[in-house]
């Protein structure tokens, strides 16, 4: 016995479709839901009614719009700075690493073994007082007695850009790994010169890792709050430093739940932007 | 979060030596990150049994005994009375925790806990809410143990469903080396070698409560305009670039790197700082007076009976003066239970003469609690002090 064959494809999408149904699809309506409720008056700390405040969204966004500006200026920040290390770092391992290509990629995939919290902590000590960095650029005259490096936006998007870097790095590997080498040599049968053939055969060819890598870096850094929490000040919050606080300090649940839609709205009206400018074919 | 402990070479060395729970997660990289994300967790114990107790607590705040890994309190308690205690340290942050429990409770299901250990006002907020159960008195008949000053707190004035655990004072903590006079003032603590290297404390009760004691406010009876005056003044000290963060349990560890070089911060953690790092931190209740708050032993609504009871029992042991002293020569914290310093003169005499566990009337007389907030003015103040912080 066997399943009429237009029924197979179904079947495979259930698992995947249960799992972000009961995972993704219903929080999100019960988020959705909790966005446009009021405190019950007089009732205790945490108690909401559903009174269709859509005003929660404008209040919300209004009065957070700083932190809004910050976190996407910092994720935009460190995604550029997570492109610049990771193209020639994906170049280096996919073209010029011969027999320690496998030996490279287990070190960019190494950070994940630790937990991303103890290499937020770690990037702390390096940046503080008695780390080596500081005293450095201190002998330097680099930077000033008074001056220092955590609790910084420096440090944020420092901490954001190595945090998401093998998100960079993969995919740029990846894509670059793919090129027919052919295709270069083919460059140079037509007289183009390394830096030519760099420009108009490796970097289009390699798009689509730039643009999953760029993604990949971005959406989760946009969200991030840990890097701010641990390396940033009260001058450097994110809005997700923001959610948590609206949840858990003040017990706001829905001003923590009209930020958090806010918040993916604007992250996938600017990535539907950035997918129309580079199309979608670039993406697989 | 228990691993925690495991995991800093730093945190090992202390408890080589004397311990206390937020010196220890300081070391250990700070608790604010990790309770960031132990929110998401789950906790406690599924099963309920006839003859255990579930106990959720503050990390590090139980003596514990490195090499056996195990609590000797604790252990005795089974031995003696037959009750397998069961101890979770995942209480990190009483928001955070009461966030991860108040479906279950408002819901009735149980939580995992037989015995919870929030702070005065979140203990209050529980007691409010009715998600607390009543002692049955004949359990704990150690209760009469509690110090006086202690006794009747406005939220439980005859401590029908709360014992305190330890008490914590908040005062001013700093680098003997940057403030050779020391801190006793609000002017001492903004003076221009700490600009920028001030940290203050997540806890608005008592970072809030010291400023507006140190603008001549009493806090059993601020106003709101008060708080916001004092919040306002804090918003500014942050823009103005003086106080580099608030934070949680971390500030210990800025201190110690050298980050920071003034705190508003708690009693335990600088007995630690400065024990540990022979006089180069020192602690002081501003002039003004300083906040004491404490940590409750309390049974949660959804307790069965016989957790409930084994609880009480619980209870009651850690109300006798002789375990209450070998916690406190452990954690640090004010001990809330009469005769422990005696029994402390027999296991540890320095000890007993420490003003941060046992403080003498003189100083008690200048500890505050913060008044009950309405459930209103948790809310919006808690609001004022988080946007204050950029959040």
């Amino acid at each position: 016995m066997s399943f009429p064959k237009v029924r197979v494809p179904y079947l495979l999408l259930l698992p995947g479709f249960a799992f972000l149904f009961t995972f993704f699809i219903l929080p999100i309506i019960n988020l959705a839901q909790t966005s446009t409720q009021t405190p019950v008056a007089g009732g205790d700390t945490g108690e909401y009614e559903q009174t269709l405040a859509f005003g929660n969204y404008i209040q919300a966004f209004v009065e957070n719009k700083e932190q809004f500006g910050r976190s996407f200026l910092y994720a935009s920040l460190a995604t550029i700075f997570a492109l610049a290390i990771a193209y020639p770092l994906a170049y280096a391992i996919a073209f010029k690493s011969g027999k320690f290509k496998n030996i490279l990629l287990v070190l960019v995939v190494a950070p994940f073994f630790t937990s991303f919290l103890l290499r937020t902590i770690a990037w702390k000590q390096i940046l503080g007082e008695e780390g080596f960095v500081v005293p450095g650029l201190r002998s330097l005259n680099i930077i000033g007695e008074q001056t220092t490096l955590t609790s910084t936006s420096i440090a944020v998007v420092a901490g954001m850009t190595y945090n998401f870097l093998p998100f960079m790095t993969l995919p740029l590997y990846a894509s670059l790994e793919r090129i027919d080498p052919r295709t270069i040599e083919a460059a140079g049968d037509l007289y183009a010169n390394g830096i030519t053939a760099f420009r108009r055969v490796t970097v289009p060819l390699s798009l689509p890792g730039v643009v999953a890598g760029t993604l990949l870096t971005f959406i989760p850094a946009a969200g991030d709050y840990v890097n701010a929490a641990i390396l940033g000040s009260p001058n450097t919050k994110m809005i997700g430093n923001v959610i948590e606080s609206r949840y858990f300090k003040i017990v706001d649940y829905p001003t923590a739940a009209a930020l958090s839609f806010t918040l993916m709205a604007a992250i996938l009206i600017l990535v539907t932007l950035y997918i129309r400018k580079a199309g979608t074919e670039e993406l697989v | 979060m228990a691993k925690e402990r495991s995991l800093s070479p730093e945190a090992r060395s202390i408890l080589g030596t004397q311990v206390s729970r937020r010196a220890v997660l300081a070391g250990a990289g700070g608790v604010g990150a990790a309770g960031l994300l132990a929110a998401c967790g789950g906790g406690g114990d599924g099963a309920s049994a006839e003859n255990t107790v579930r106990w959720g607590n503050w990390p590090l705040y139980l003596d514990f005994d490195e090499e056996s890994k195990t609590y000797p309190t604790l252990v005795k308690f089974s031995e003696q009375t037959g009750i397998e205690a069961k101890y979770f340290e995942d209480y990190n942050d009483n928001d955070e925790f009461y966030g991860k429990v108040q479906a279950q409770l408002k819901l009735g299901e149980d939580i995992g806990y037989d015995v919870v250990t929030p702070t005065d006002w979140m203990a209050a907020r529980w007691i409010r809410l009715g998600y607390t159960q009543k002692y049955d008195t004949a359990n704990i008949p150690n209760k009469v143990n509690i110090l006086d000053s202690l006794a009747s707190p406005s939220y439980d004035p005859n401590r029908e469903s709360t014992l305190t655990w330890q008490g914590i004072m908040g005062g001013f903590g700093w680098n003997v080396q940057k403030n050779p006079k020391g801190i006793r003032t609000l002017d001492d603590l903004f003076a221009p070698q700490n600009k920028g290297k001030i940290v203050v404390l997540t806890e608005m009760r008592d970072t809030i409560g010291v400023i507006l004691l140190g603008q001549g406010v009493d806090i059993t009876k601020v106003t709101e305009d008060e708080f916001m005056n004092a919040v306002d003044f804090m918003a500014k000290k942050i823009s103005d670039g003086w106080i580099r963060g608030v934070k949680g349990n971390e500030y210990a560890e800025d201190l110690t790197s050298g980050d920071a070089t003034a705190v508003i911060g708690w009693s335990g953690d600088m007995f630690i700082l400065a024990s540990e790092n022979e006089g180069k931190f020192d602690f002081a209740i501003p002039e003004s007076g300083g906040t004491i708050s404490g940590d409750n032993l309390i049974i949660p609504s959804t307790a069965s009976a016989a957790g409930k009871a084994n609880g009480e029992k619980m209870i009651n042991y850690y109300y006798d003066p002789a375990v209450a002293a070998e916690v406190a020569a452990y954690v640090n914290y004010v001990c809330p239970v009469k005769g422990a310093q005696a029994e402390m003169e027999k296991i540890a005499p320095e000890l007993a003469t420490s003003e941060y566990i046992f403080p003498t009337e003189k100083t008690s007389s200048r500890l505050n609690v913060f008044r009950s907030l309405t459930p209103d003015e948790e809310t919006k103040w808690a609001e004022a002090f988080q946007q204050a912080q950029g959040n």
